[in-house]
């Protein structure tokens, strides 16, 4: 039973062992943690297909932990996702003279935050995998420690996470109040029977708290900032893997844990997906940096994955993880593409960097063309099948106006991710250099671009998997 | 269920020969026109068998190939071709070789991308008019923005980012209301395929809205008035083969989906909109030719005439309900509907040629201004000859293939109401008004400017596409039977799919 929250134990245990090597044998040997990180994922995920997947829900520690298809799939995720953002992120670091060992561990505690949030089964664990989680994303933040605007930005990050930390004890001590119990399984029972004013008060400081952590509005103001204040490798691990971890959270914790009285919920994460998609895609307009740009994007996506959530169906709930995939392997690529870019001294981050690359570097701006029109929700890209789900699942429960809604603000969207693919194709490169080879990354690069493509033109394996682990 | 067949190599091939054209890269671009040349003659030379072996007289789909393609959402990878179809899809297949030829040594910007551009393009142009699940569908018809948008913001002319993101955005719109309304039909149905949706009854109110989100994708891509807007900028901008196939190919999906998802889907609703469909094409027959008129750019000019012979394919497609209506018998209403698929061939054809023409001229003179030119023939007999043939041709000539689709289009506005023929048939003035009026000020006159004395004329590669096209034009202008009888069945069958009622209980 205990061989069950092995990914767990195995990446609490190499974190330890990471750090003690970065003390006694890092100095000097460059490269060791991250090359040691990557080997302690390798073999995280060899004992998860082996000890940590399994076919029921099981119950371990008391109920406050549980393994079921859904979290053997989602932390698989994870381990993948992890691994790309270390690989794509250990040029950018070195070259930055980040060379702390703590990075990497920091990137391990916040995974295992996300694996506990993947699992918790209990309101206690739920907040013990967010602080993890949040804690480790605050000090990575603001890792470049010479930098004012990360700094600025770790603030901000710590002084809001940290109320909607708040918040979401509040809430979670409401509902402990009302119900007398932490356990979501006999939550998720209780709150069906006696809905009542307190209870709608402490479902909404509980939905506020994970509106935070989608940096949904109107809880986004540290979102932008965040993503353009932060590191490049920082912001492509807050806006792709935590993003797993986020999911989990509303799975567990309103999907199962208030299954009971999914009215309660659904109506709220309706207009907080509104807003979020309203404001996001208006917002990322205005952008002349693409981090921000892309992190208005999240803002927007963040409203389609709590959309599918907001039907309070299980189709909702499978095109939210379908979402999320596609999003996460799109953004992956996405910020893998500026820190491709970037070189020794220079951030290519503005949007304007981008002239002319398709004369400078066809291949990557090809790549970058796939990625932009995936994002948009255009054919042949994986894109187009994360939001075809979601706007199915809407009008399958009957939300035509939602649906409709949606798919015309993502018009809107469209407009910014053009404007990408317009300054890499239609404008002339003004003394740009060549990028650098690095063929290692490239290489890399292409085959995550080539995941978005094959899974946009055969999308039947990710769609049938998505179905089964949210059956 | 059949593997890999005939329509797959259509589809496939081009976009395969597009990757190995990019492959060539920009440095090596003659081995790039070598491989976009053979690539577009080899899938026309795949649509021989597909001519040869179609057999007439039936309205089923043939050459079907069924496959599991996402079982997840009961979508197949579902092809197949009918009479109204088939004729599209040679036209794609024509119209791509003489464009890969018409940049032959005019683009030297970026060649093989250019060329990969237009061989993908036409693989999934191919693939919206062979799918015949709807998913599929929308899967081709919004995969091949991506193409047209690169191919209009990198080759396209000053103002070509503006017009560029103008025919996205428009054509994205336009198009994001119709998955809302497949994917309704979906649930509806429990099936993606197009045959599903065509038989599952709908209450009116349903077919209203699907009818509307239709309109509103098809609309644009027509276009019809008042979407239009899009277009003159898109024609202006792109490069010569961008318009063509704009024009030849693009519009004609807009009236594809009026006839294979609109009218069969939503009868009911058909019958009762057909009036706004009505009046706007004949608003854009009548308003967009006087609109034409007055252009001062050769391009605009031709494009403002696509609208206006755009229209005759909506009014004949939607006239039949009005021909029942007024003389209770569905007898000419098939002609409204013949008419609506030669003039969308027809003008495929035609305005694919002036855009060439145009072309021609364009890299002689860097300039599409008419009062640039006059006198053009004195120096080019030959292009003279061909450019006025097309001209006549575009005002329904009879002889050339122009004349039998506005004239079959006509014929059914009679049997509607004196009035709609009477506007419609003022085409045939206007119209020749301004195609008259635009030879007699480039091609006639004195050569007013000593930069039109130094045109050459035509060279062999841009006179043999012009001649391909002119006896194109003229053979199906002549001899239009081969063609009418391959779609009879299918128009017939058609007219009574819109007819028959889909209300549940009325039957």
């Amino acid at each position: 039973m205990m061989s069950l929250a092995i990914p767990e134990i195995s990446l609490a245990v190499s974190a330890c062992l990471i750090l003690l090597c970065d003390v006694y044998f890092g100095v000097g040997r460059r490269g060791l943690t991250a090359t040691l990180t990557m080997v302690a994922l390798t073999i995280g995920v060899a004992l998860t297909a082996q000890y940590g997947i399994t076919g029921e829900r099981v119950l371990l520690f008391n109920g406050l932990y549980v393994d079921d298809p859904a979290a053997g799939f989602l932390k698989m995720a994870g381990f993948v996702a992890m691994a790309t953002a270390v690989f794509y992120s250990q040029d950018y670091l070195e070259q930055r003279g980040m060379r702390g060992g703590e990075y990497y561990v920091l990137c391990l505690t916040a995974l295992l935050g996300i694996f506990v949030l993947i699992s918790a089964n209990s309101l206690l664990t739920v907040y013990l995998g967010i602080e993890l989680l949040s804690l480790s994303l605050y000090a990575l933040v603001a890792f470049d420690r010479d930098s004012g605007i990360a700094a600025e930005a770790a603030v901000k990050y710590f002084v809001l996470g940290a109320i909607a930390s708040g918040i979401l004890l509040y809430g979670m001590s409401m509902l402990y109040g009302l119900t007398g119990t932490l356990d979501l399984d006999q939550l998720s029972t209780i709150v069906g029977h006696s809905p009542d004013a307190a209870l709608i008060i402490g479902v909404a400081f509980v939905v506020a708290a994970i509106a935070f952590k989608f940096g949904a509005v109107p809880f986004h103001m540290w979102v932008p900032d965040v993503y353009q204040g932060a590191p490049t490798s920082v912001t492509l691990y807050i806006a792709a893997v935590s993003n797993l971890g986020s999911f989990a959270l509303i799975l567990r914790l309103l999907t199962h844990g208030l299954a009971g009285a999914p009215a309660l919920w659904t109506q709220m994460l309706a207009a907080v997906a509104v807003l979020s998609l309203l404001v996001g895609n208006l917002g990322a307009i205005a952008q002349t940096n693409l981090k921000r740009m892309l992190a208005y994007s999240a803002i927007a996506n963040a409203g389609f994955v709590l959309l599918g959530f907001a039907t309070g169906s299980n189709v909702g709930y499978q095109a939210a993880l379908i979402f999320t995939i596609a999003y996460v392997v799109t953004t992956l690529a996405s910020f893998a593409m500026i820190l491709m870019l970037s070189s020794r001294g220079f951030e290519h981050e503005e949007i304007a960097d981008f002239k002319g690359l398709a004369a400078r570097d066809p291949l990557l701006a090809a790549m970058m063309l796939a990625l932009m029109f995936s994002t948009a929700g255009v054919p042949p890209f994986v894109g187009f099948w994360a939001k075809l789900w979601i706007i199915q699942a809407l009008l399958a429960s009957g939300h035509v106006r939602l649906a409709t809604f949606a798919v015309l603000v993502s018009v809107i969207g469209a407009f910014y991710y053009l404007r990408v693919v317009w300054y890499m194709y239609f404008d002339a490169a003004d003394g740009r250099s060549v990028p650098e080879a690095r063929p290692r990354m490239r290489l890399i690069l292409m085959l995550n671009t080539a995941a978005v493509v094959i899974m946009g033109l055969l999308p039947n394996a990710l769609l049938s998997v998505c179905q089964r682990v949210l059956p | 269920m059949q593997q890999f067949g005939l329509l797959s190599v259509v589809i496939w091939l081009p976009i395969a020969g597009g990757l190995v054209t990019l492959a060539f890269g920009d440095q090596r671009a003659r081995g790039a026109r070598w491989a976009a040349l053979l690539t577009s003659l080899a899938t026309l030379g795949a649509c021989v068998p597909l001519y040869s072996g179609f057999a007439n007289g039936t309205a089923k789909f043939q050459f079907i190939e069924r496959m599991a393609w996402i079982p997840a959402l009961h979508s197949q990878y579902y092809l197949g071709v009918d009479g109204i179809s088939l004729p599209l899809i040679l036209l794609t297949a024509f119209m791509t070789v003489p464009v890969i030829i018409a940049g032959w040594s005019v683009v030297d910007k970026r060649p093989a991308q250019y060329y990969a551009a237009f061989l993908i393009m036409e693989g999934l142009m191919i693939g919206v008019f062979s799918a015949l699940d709807s998913l599929l569908f929308y899967f081709f018809w919004e995969a091949m923005l991506i193409p047209m948008f690169v191919i209009i913001g990198v080759w396209g002319g000053p103002r070509r980012v503006y017009a560029t993101l103008k025919f996205f955005l428009y054509t994205f719109l336009g198009s994001v209301l119709m998955l809302v309304a497949l994917i309704y039909l979906y649930l509806k149905a429990g099936d993606y395929s197009i045959a599903a949706m065509q038989q599952l009854p709908l209450t009116l109110a349903q077919q209203r809205w699907i009818f509307i989100a239709f309109l509103l994708a098809f609309a644009v891509k027509v276009p019809m008035w008042p979407v239009h807007t899009w277009l003159p900028d898109a024609h202006v901008e792109a490069p010569t083969g961008g318009s063509v196939i704009l024009a030849a190919i693009m519009l004609k999906m807009g009236g594809y989906g009026l006839l294979r998802f609109s009218l069969p889907m939503t009868p009911d609703a058909s019958r009762e909109l057909d009036w706004l469909i009505v009046s706007l094409s004949l608003i854009a027959v009548v308003y967009i030719a006087f609109v034409a008129l007055v252009q001062q750019d050769m391009k605009k000019l031709v494009a403002y005439s696509s609208i206006a012979h755009m229209g005759f394919v909506t009014l004949g497609a939607f006239v039949a309900f009005f021909i029942v209506a007024a003389t209770g018998s569905a007898q000419g209403a098939v002609n409204g509907l013949d008419g609506a698929v030669v003039q969308m061939i027809s003008h495929g054809l035609i305005s694919g040629a002036l855009f060439l023409c145009i072309g021609v001229m364009y890299d002689r003179l860097h300039t599409r201004d008419i009062s640039a030119y006059g006198g053009v023939i004195n120096v080019m007999p030959k292009f003279g000859a061909l450019m006025v043939l097309f001209a006549l041709a575009n005002s329904g000539l009879p002889g050339t293939s122009g004349f039998i689709g506005e004239f079959l289009v006509i014929l059914a506005s009679f049997k509607a109401s004196f009035w709609f023929a009477l506007l419609a048939a003022s085409i045939l003035v206007v119209g020749a008004a301004y195609n008259l009026w635009l030879v007699k000020r480039v091609i006639f006159g004195e050569v007013a400017n000593p930069q039109v004395a130094k045109m050459q004329d035509l060279n062999p590669r841009e006179f043999l596409v012009l001649s391909v096209l002119a006896l194109a034009v003229l053979l199906l202008g002549v001899w239009p039977a081969p063609m009418l009888n391959m779609m009879e069945a299918s128009v017939q069958h058609l007219l009574h799919q819109m007819l028959a009622s889909k209300i549940p209980g009325a039957a």
